[in-house]
């Protein structure tokens, strides 16, 4: 057991409902019309994820799923130029190119949100390798979810990690649905910790809706994989709205939609944190009027800004200074006027 | 000048390569202590160690997986895929992932690496075992293409593929490993720039890889029949400068492209395309595709060797094309 400090768990809370708020802000974003499409994936309900990327240091990497919002925010994200990038636009991330489902910033060790399910999770193998063949004290950490249980290159990847015993952290965010169907549906065995083990990790199941019991799980385990003992940690959630912006969840009944709402990590944390860590009301309702006030102020931002120039279409398919795709208008007029070769 | 095979000049680009650069690291199927499928990575296991030269498991999309996520972070993987026909086992890395990050990263994070394979017909290799698969590649915006035809091109543009700031997808030829040749002092032509092998005034024939050494055949045979066939190896698909094509075929007036791959959907009917749009002026003929037959490969010697292309049938397609010749056969 690490120790649990007050100021840690207070930054963690704080954390968490920033990721709260940035997810309702997401949905507003698409309410009024302003997203680049409605393939948004909130991870509200999945906050307790901050127990593992409170521990991640400069240095450590990552991936994530499609549904990364809250991982990326845990490392340290800029809420604007995220929301920049959910819309589309030049100030984002990844200069309106990605979007939310191909988040990454390069600085912040985050190598890619992915839109394959289990796409992003061999690339920490690759991480993991660069860090072992340069003796550097980083860990990367694949974030993904319940559906990716039922990828083979999780598997293979595993197996990799184990095999050259890399400094690699496989994260299960189980929110008990891939899309519509419920883990029960879609695994003859629903017990992923097992499968790690199975491959010589060190695997853990913990209730994502406890911070601090996320953060005591994740503590050993990437104090292990830094030390070369690869890790699988499944957070164990619930994913409090549809898939996507679209799904109404018809394949699950209000009743099983309330009870899993009632594993809230942000209203827990909170309800913990007043009556044990003797938090006043009043400053934790600070913190969320402080993350309003930032989420609110990045949703504005982000609707402002200008949209990506046409030209920059044809930009970083390949690196500066290498042959370009020749556009199609080039091509007809080279074809239209261009006479003899 | 030194002669050597085709197989040893890419063991010495990979050996060179990785003494200059202590970031080039090997990754795949019996890369290490089985010295390579086809004994290009003999002996560097020794050379370099295990944490260079490293043996992976069969996990294809793992492996190439894996060299993705070495490249983002610093290093300068090469990936070894035994046979480009097991690629669609590890599509999704290569066609999602390695090709498309920096541009959906909007810059930020490119993908250095080499996906070493190799492909092609004789050796009797069967369906699974012998394809020409570069139109897939082709098809994919991000991914560099690299098909050697020469000892020289094997070493050479190998050296530059490990030094490309995206992923190059390096497609050797399991029929010319004991090709010999010499390896030239600087590279026989830029990186993404054809190379005439063969000049000539009356058709332009375009190829590529193997092909390259049955259109060079015909040639020779045509030049016995007064017919002077000019043999273009375009080396790289992509990046590939295609100005010097449409100057040869503005000339020639005559064009035909040679690929071992199956006509429907290849590489070839893009040539053929490309010419068609810039060269329509000047074409005296049709632009013919010579290739695979659009069947899978057969293992049968016999079989093997007519689903393909062969000096005979360029040079016949040729006559045919500068002289209405029409061929036995036809």
């Amino acid at each position: 057991m690490t120790e649990r400090t007050n100021s840690g768990a207070v930054a963690r809370y704080r954390m968490m409902r920033r990721i709260r708020t940035f997810e309702e802000r997401v949905g507003e974003l698409f309410l009024k019309g302003e997203s680049a499409g409605s393939m948004l994936h909130l991870s509200i309900g999945e906050e307790g994820v901050v127990g593992l990327t409170d521990l991640m240091r400069a240095g450590d990497t990552f991936t994530t799923h499609h549904r990364g919002h809250g991982v990326f925010l845990g490392r340290g994200a800029d809420p604007a130029r995220m929301m920049a990038e959910i819309a589309g636009k030049e100030t984002g991330y990844c200069r309106g190119k990605g979007g939310s489902m191909h988040i990454a910033d390069r600085a912040l060790g985050h190598l890619g949100a992915n839109a394959i399910v289990g796409g992003g999770i061999p690339h920490v193998v690759g991480a993991g390798i660069t860090a072992r063949n340069r003796r550097q004290d980083h860990v990367s950490v694949a974030f993904f979810g319940d559906g990716a249980m039922s990828q083979g290159i999780l598997y293979e990847s595993m197996n990799m990690a184990a095999l050259w015993h890399l400094p690699v952290l496989f994260c299960c965010i189980n929110n008990q649905y891939g899309m519509g169907t419920r883990v029960d549906r879609s695994a003859g065995r629903v017990a992923f910790a097992e499968r790690a083990r199975a491959f010589g990790l060190a695997g853990e199941t913990v209730d994502g809706a406890d911070v601090e019991s996320v953060y005591q799980a994740a503590h050993t385990l990437m104090a292990s994989a830094r030390s070369g003992q690869p890790g699988f940690l499944e957070i164990s959630a619930f994913r409090f709205f549809g898939h996507a912006r679209m799904d109404k969840s018809p394949y699950r009944t209000p009743e099983e939609e309330a009870e899993g709402r009632l594993r809230d990590p942000v209203a827990r944390a909170r309800a913990t944190l007043d009556a044990e860590d003797q938090v006043s009301p009043a400053d934790l309702d600070r913190i969320d009027a402080e993350a309003a006030t930032e989420m609110d102020a990045a949703l504005a931002s982000a609707i402002a800004a200008p949209a990506p120039g046409m030209q920059t279409m044809f930009e970083d398919v390949y690196a500066p200074g290498t042959p370009a795709p020749f556009a199609q208008a080039d091509r007809l007029r080279a074809i239209l006027y261009e006479a003899a070769p | 000048m030194t002669q050597t095979t085709y197989r040893e000049a890419l063991r010495q680009a990979l050996i060179d390569g990785m003494q200059a650069d202590s970031d080039i690291i090997l990754l795949g199927e019996e890369v290490g202590l089985y010295g390579g499928a086809y004994g290009v990575t003999k002996g560097l296991i020794d050379m370099f160690g295990a944490h260079r030269v490293m043996d992976a498991p069969i996990s294809e999309p793992a492996i190439i997986g894996a060299a993705i996520g070495a490249a983002m972070t610093g290093l300068r993987p090469v990936a070894e895929l035994m046979y480009v026909d097991f690629i669609g086992m590890a599509m999704d890395q290569l066609a999602n992932q390695a090709a498309k990050s920096r541009y959906m990263f909007g810059g930020q994070i490119g993908v250095p690496m080499v996906l070493r394979t190799q492909g092609g017909t004789g050796r009797s290799a069967a369906a699974q075992h012998s394809q020409s698969l570069e139109a897939w590649m082709l098809h994919v915006p991000g991914l560099r293409l690299v098909m050697p035809a020469s000892v020289s091109d094997a070493y050479h543009l190998l050296r530059q593929a490990l030094e490309q700031p995206d992923p190059v997808v390096f497609i050797e030829h399991k029929g010319l490993y004991t090709l010999k040749g010499d390896i030239t002092a600087e590279p026989e032509a830029p990186w993404g720039a054809p190379l005439v092998r063969r000049a000539g005034d009356d058709l332009t024939i375009v190829t590529w890889s193997r092909m390259v050494h049955e259109a060079l055949a015909a040639a020779a045979a045509l030049a016995d029949v007064g017919i002077t066939a000019e043999v273009i190896d375009l080396r790289c698909l992509n990046p590939l400068d295609d100005a010097m094509i449409f100057a040869s075929v503005a000339r020639t007036g005559r064009a035909m492209i040679v690929t071992e791959a199956v006509v429907t959907g290849s590489v070839a009917s893009d040539i053929a395309a490309r010419i068609g749009e810039r060269c329509f002026d000047w074409l005296e003929e049709p632009v013919l595709r010579i290739g695979g037959e659009d069947i899978p490969i057969p293992v049968s010697p016999a079989l093997e060797r007519g689903s393909i292309p062969s000096a005979g049938l360029i040079a016949d397609a040729a006559r045919w094309l500068v002289r209405r010749e029409a061929p036995q056969w036809a």
